[in-house]
């Protein structure tokens, strides 16, 4: 287990308090200046040999994504941008650290502005989060009043204003292009990629978007030396990480442990065991609801880090683990999947506005017994006509869940599933076609 | 993108009172010069505030005139967010969260208690009129599952019966309290935690 010395988030369950006071006695904001004197270079230098990749869910290199950004500023200002949507299913860890550890991302988000050369950061809350975000307001009134952001801020000779933008109840608004839409006062569909944001980006202009949980650990980083973060965890899959487990555990909580500890460690030590024991476990989620399921085999040897879950056809996304026992009807559980993607679908992209709802429908029928042997096929096969062929990358996130569940749960579907079609002859129909052209008459005309 | 009901029946005129006017002033100091269609979320936020929780077509007209923005620009906006109500809810409008985290620790029967004790139909008012419900998806909660949002506080590890006990307070007109009805703390896990022991209670 990682001694409680590394734990970065000391006052993760809010023993010791958020207010600003009590976030520098644990070492907020303590030597903030000194830090940034040493200079981007140095900065980013040190957070690239930490590392540090991105905990968002696509666990880009953080120190590579801050060296994009223009070495001078040009006639556009750079923005910094903080991803603080947290609506990934599985997901509630920037939750904990908005309202117990907002100090720790202030600061952060001071560390990160200088590097990048920002003088106005944006975090972009969700909505619902609205109790969270009157914590964070007064974590940025303190932190303006003790002049640690603000005009020459914490006495570095920069100036930063922070700003929150709350966000309206929209999954997507999460994707960062998406999300930069949102703050310019536009519905949240992503952008096509390139350009990157970070050369155009928010209003045009070069623009760093990072989570909340990345930016919240780089002030510890650099205290404590790029080497101590590189040291836990593996190559490549460094430090430590929230872990959210919740589901069908005993003791469903947050923890922050080392990168690339076994996930049973995770749900035995941490989350109390699997509800009914470890063989009433039927399948563990990863990283949130859009990374493929492990099957019982798999879960009882991996460890959590963005390469071993790779290797092993899922992802560490956002490591929000749901453990789902025997109790529950799996098909249930990836159908109820699918509707949630099927309601966040913004729409713009035909492969994923429509495959989101079929795969949603089908699986309905599946968790019913109603579908035939042959959709089982189809159904991939529309995740196949999903993936790769969106915008954003949503459209993965959609289709991966339910290729996870054929990849371990076929047999399962088949058994529920086991007739034949309506028509049996024609084998050829398109699936994209009204369901009245499948009905016996239609049908025979066109055999 | 979200189903939207737009009310059959709308006030004629909006206008921002005083408290929302200075309110809209200070948002649009947030963004650059030039950018003030940034504001629009958060204006559409202050009109919901403003009219009982939900916003009315004349607000969003106003609004676009307020922001110099083109009347359906303002509406894509009001339409594509699930947080922004066009029609009226409830004073106390609950959202039970019933994403697969929540839905298999048991969401779907805090679902049933509000067919049973509000209305049988989401987003139809209660029968005195001040409590609504619906069904949302993941609020981001997950670990204190199941749960739910009763506007702007959460209501967490929740079971049938401390639902019911909600419920009913709510449709006397009192609002229960927020957090955890199991009486845990946070996120922590429940009795003996394995991590910072030497903070616990410092
Ligand atoms: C559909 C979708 C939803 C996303 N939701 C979130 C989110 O809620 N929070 C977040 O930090 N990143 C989210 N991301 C990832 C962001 O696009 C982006 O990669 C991330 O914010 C970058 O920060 P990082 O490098 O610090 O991880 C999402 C991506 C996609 C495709
Ligand atoms: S993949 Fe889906 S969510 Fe992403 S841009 Fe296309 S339609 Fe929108
Ligand atoms: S699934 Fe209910 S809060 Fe996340």
């Amino acid at each position: 287990m990682l001694k409680d010395e590394d734990r970065i988030f000391k006052n993760l369950y809010n023993d010791l308090g958020a207010d600003l006071n009590s976030s520098k006695k644990r070492g907020d904001w303590t030597n903030t200046k000194d830090l940034c004197e040493k200079g981007r270079d140095w900065i980013i230098d040190e957070i690239k040999k930490s590392e540090l990749r991105g905990r968002g869910g696509a666990g880009f290199p953080t120190g590579l994504k801050w060296s994009f950004a223009p070495k001078e500023v040009g006639s556009r200002p750079h923005y910094l941008v903080i991803n603080a949507d947290e609506s990934e299913p599985g997901t509630c860890k920037d939750r904990d650290i908005l309202r117990f550890e907002p100090h720790k991302l202030l600061e952060g988000c001071l560390i990160a502005a200088y590097a990048v050369n920002s003088h106005k950061c944006y975090i972009y809350l969700r909505g619902e989060y609205y109790n969270e975000g009157i914590e964070l307001q007064k974590a940025i009134d303190e932190a303006y009043k003790d002049n640690l952001i603000g005009k020459n801020a914490s006495g570095t000779g920069w100036d930063l204003d922070i700003y929150i933008h709350y966000g309206a109840g929209a999954y997507i608004c999460g994707e960062e292009t998406a999300l930069l839409e949102s703050i310019e006062g536009n519905k949240g569909q992503p952008r096509l990629k390139p350009p990157f944001p970070a050369l155009v980006g928010l209003y045009g202009c070069p623009t760093i978007v990072n989570n909340v949980e990345t930016v919240s650990v780089v002030p510890t980083i650099l205290r404590k030396g790029s080497k101590w973060f590189a040291s836990l965890g593996k190559p490549k899959n460094t430090g430590t990480k929230i872990f959210c487990i919740s589901g069908n555990v005993n003791k469903p909580c947050n923890v922050e442990e080392e990168m690339g500890v076994p996930l049973k460690d995770l749900i035995e030590t941490h989350a109390g065991g699997v509800v009914g024991g470890w063989e009433n476990l039927q399948a563990v989620i990863p990283g949130g609801s859009s990374m493929p399921l492990l099957n019982k085999e798999i879960s009882e040897k991996i460890t959590m880090d963005f390469d071993s879950l790779v290797e092993n056809k899922s992802g560490l996304g956002t490591a929000g683990i749901v453990v789902i026992n025997k109790d529950q009807d799996i098909i249930k559980c990836f159908a109820r999947i699918a509707r949630f993607y099927k309601h966040e679908s913004c729409g713009q992209c035909t492969p994923c506005r429509e495959g989101s709802g079929w795969m949603w429908r089908i699986l309905e029928r599946m968790a019913k017994g109603e579908a035939s042997r042959e959709e089982v096929e189809m159904l991939f096969d529309v995740t196949k006509q999903i993936e790769g062929h969106t915008i954003c990358a949503f459209g993965e996130g959609s289709a991966w869940p339910v290729q996870g569940l054929l990849r371990n749960f076929k047999k399962e579907i088949i058994k529920r599933n086991n007739f034949d079609p309506l028509i049996k002859s024609n084998k050829d129909i398109p699936y994209l076609v009204d369901q009245h052209l499948l009905e016996k008459d239609n049908a025979q005309n066109k055999s | 993108m979200s189903l939207k009901k737009i009310s059959k029946e709308q006030p004629e005129k909006f206008e921002f009172n005083q408290q929302s006017l200075e309110a809209a002033k200070k948002i649009l100091s947030n963004y650059p010069k030039g950018k003030e269609k940034s504001a629009v979320m958060a204006l559409l936020y202050i009109a919901q505030r403003q009219n009982n929780n939900w916003i009315p077509l004349s607000a969003i007209k106003y609004i676009a005139k307020f922001l110099n923005m083109p009347y359906i620009k303002v509406y894509e906006v009001a339409t594509f967010y699930s947080m922004y109500n066009l029609s009226p809810v409830g004073n106390f409008h609950v959202q039970i969260c019933t994403t697969t985290p929540c839905m298999i620790r048991g969401a779907y029967k805090i679902v049933d208690v509000c067919k049973k004790k509000i209305s049988e139909k989401e987003n139809v008012l209660s029968e005195n009129g001040n409590c609504s419900w619906t069904e949302v998806e993941c609020l981001g909660a997950c670990i204190n599952a199941p749960m739910m949002q009763i506007n702007n506080d959460y209501y967490e590890d929740l079971d049938i019966k401390q639902s019911e006990k909600i419920i009913d307070e709510l449709l006397m007109g009192k609002k229960p309290k927020p957090g955890s009805y199991r009486g845990r703390i946070n996120s922590e896990p429940e009795n003996n935690r394995k991590t910072l022991l030497d903070l616990k209670n410092a």
